[in-house]
């Protein structure tokens, strides 16, 4: 059962249309890689899957739950279907501890109200725990937890990076979205970066979608891979297709 | 768990709160604290719960509003109508003001809230201006004459417990995941509403919030000077409260504290000369941004205080020991 089906998927900003017709299924627990030249709408198609536009034409279905163009459903909603994100330009919460960014992935499963919070009632204590406990845990998993009190903006940036993926996986999500993970990466870092994706896929159960131009991680993770060129899915199919697909090799190098 | 409200440093803050308390009332008794000094703590208590309640919108969640005089307004008119023309005890007049100001802060909070930046500023500027023109347009509370004869009720006990009540709670609202999620738009709206956030909510709920705490000064101010007249709370005051705010530290409580308490006593001394109290205040703002940019206090709050720590780590109270 494809853990994501999106069909006829449009999307047009004034008179440019940056995705137009795509059409592509997504099976549980794959990892799939999303390239393309810049401009060429991975980021747009990222910013409709988490609800941040809503699409001019076409739909998602994302684990029987439809959403359809009309109905304009809120980007915080979007995490109760389980999809989570991490950005291109990485955005955490710069002044806000290690720890509290974590939290605040946890948002959605803190259950007290504001008269606990503000009488701290002992559910506000018990609940506030649970979830230390479980960020922490998280944190240790990414070599983070001693820096948990630390302020996010004052990290190295693949901790940074590292942090994102964390506070992403705090919502407990079933589809992780990845925009460019190793953008500045050293090649090391892409390394280690590389066996960390495919390491919490199977520790998390994951069905993982990244954004990435560098080659080598893609061609290494990735399953399956879709390509985008002018709003327009050119082609998919395994690295070693994609590779020698003519269509592609004309998209990134030019040609005939 | 449960134990924690009995934990070493509640107990230590518990006593200094009720020492404070006692150490003041009975100077006050004695004479040692005469009219004049009582005036200005009364004055320091109303600019801290408006400045905290303030600090919770703007410093916190990051919605820069330059009305909330206007929330003050409206909580110290429905406290004057409720004690003088309805004879109502002055709990019900700060209940009113409370829930009256409240009201208005959701009423403008959820089409406003949905601008952003300098336009935001300009939206709640306007609306201060609108509370101020409908208060002179008004004959039943008397116009621009205002209204007069006001019973006096507010003093050293009622100031105090209300600012208590007012830190404490704010206090607790921002170390709660509610808090976190304000700051968290504050710091980035996109990734805080990607984690599930609802920010329209949040950011309306900290404005409600705000203006709740801004009614309740406003209560304690018509309370005490017997008259309240719609320019007391114009454009002036609004950037007033900002100025002890964005002094104090934005995003810090203890720092609007400390903000209300140098800042009320500066302009105390400056009374005798009330035309150079706003290039004082101008220099005094000048020299914090060139010195100390994140304002007084900067990121240091309650919870950093060493007095109320255990062990040296932030958070002490979420951890559980």
């Amino acid at each position: 059962m494809p853990v994501l089906r999106v069909s006829n998927l449009s999307m047009s900003f004034g008179g440019i249309k940056a995705l137009s017709n795509i059409n592509l299924e997504v099976e549980r627990g794959e990892i799939i890689g999303l390239i393309g030249p810049n401009g060429a709408g991975k980021t747009t198609f990222f910013n409709l899957l988490t609800g941040i536009y809503s699409p001019t034409e076409g739909e998602i279905e994302y684990n029987l739950k439809k959403r359809g163009t009309s109905k304009n459903i809120k980007p915080h909603k979007i995490i109760g279907y389980g999809i989570s994100r991490t950005f291109q330009n990485i955005r955490l919460f710069k002044n806000m501890t290690v720890l509290e960014n974590v939290l605040i992935g946890f948002h959605n499963n803190f259950r007290y109200g504001l008269g606990a919070s503000v009488l701290r009632l002992p559910f506000f204590y018990k609940n506030e725990k649970e979830a230390y406990i479980e960020a922490m845990n998280l944190l240790s998993i990414f070599s983070l937890s001693d820096k948990a009190d630390e302020f996010a903006g004052n990290l190295p940036y693949g901790e940074q990076r590292k942090l994102e993926i964390a506070r992403a996986l705090a919502a407990e999500p079933q589809l992780l979205l990845l925009d460019e993970p190793a953008a500045g990466m050293n090649p090391r870092e892409t390394q280690e970066l590389m066996e960390l994706i495919k390491w919490i896929k199977d520790r998390f159960n994951l069905t993982i979608i990244l954004i990435e131009h560098d080659m080598s991680l893609v061609m290494n993770v990735c399953k399956r891979i879709f390509v985008f060129d002018y709003g327009i899915l050119i082609a998919q199919g395994t690295p070693q297709e994609i590779q020698n697909n003519p269509a592609v090799i004309k998209a990134y190098l030019g040609g005939e | 768990m449960n134990t924690n409200l009995f934990r070493r440093r509640n107990i230590l803050s518990l006593f200094i709160i009720v020492f404070l308390y006692i150490a003041v009332q009975l100077m006050s008794n004695l004479g040692i604290i005469d009219s004049y000094i009582m005036l200005n703590l009364i004055i320091i208590g109303i600019n801290i719960i408006l400045a905290v309640s303030l600090n919770l919108i703007t410093g916190f969640t990051g919605q820069f509003s330059l009305g909330h005089a206007a929330f003050m307004s409206i909580g110290a008119y429905a406290s004057a109508i409720a004690t003088t023309k309805l004879e109502q005890p002055f709990i019900v007049g700060i209940l009113m003001a409370a829930v009256s100001a409240a009201v208005a802060g959701v009423i403008i909070g959820i089409p406003t809230l949905r601008l952003k930046g300098d336009y935001l500023a300009i939206a709640t500027l306007g609306f201060g201006e609108i509370v101020r023109i409908i208060g002179l347009n008004v004959d039943y509370v008397g116009g621009a004459t205002g209204l007069n004869d006001i019973p006096q009720y507010t003093n050293w006990t009622w100031i105090y417990f209300m600012v208590i009540a007012t830190v404490l709670i704010i206090k607790n609202f921002i170390n709660s995941y509610h808090g976190r999620a304000c700051i968290a738009i504050k710091e980035d709206e996109i990734a805080a509403e990607a984690m599930g956030v609802n920010t329209t909510y949040y950011k309306v709920l900290a404005f409600t919030i705000g203006a709740l705490f801004a009614g309740i000064a406003g209560a304690l101010y018509a309370n005490y000077f017997y008259f309240i007249k719609p320019d007391s709370f114009g454009f002036m005051k609004s950037i007033d409260i900002l100025v002890i705010v964005v002094f104090g530290g934005m995003g810090s409580i203890l720092g609007s504290i400390a903000g209300a308490v140098v800042l009320s006593i500066i302009s105390a001394f400056l009374q005798s000369i009330p035309e150079l109290r706003m290039v004082v205040y101008a220099v005094i703002l000048f020299l914090i941004m060139v010195y100390r940019p994140n304002g007084l206090l900067g990121k240091f709050d309650l919870k950093d205080l060493k007095l109320f720590r255990k062990g040296g780590k932030v958070n002490a109270g979420i951890k559980g020991e």
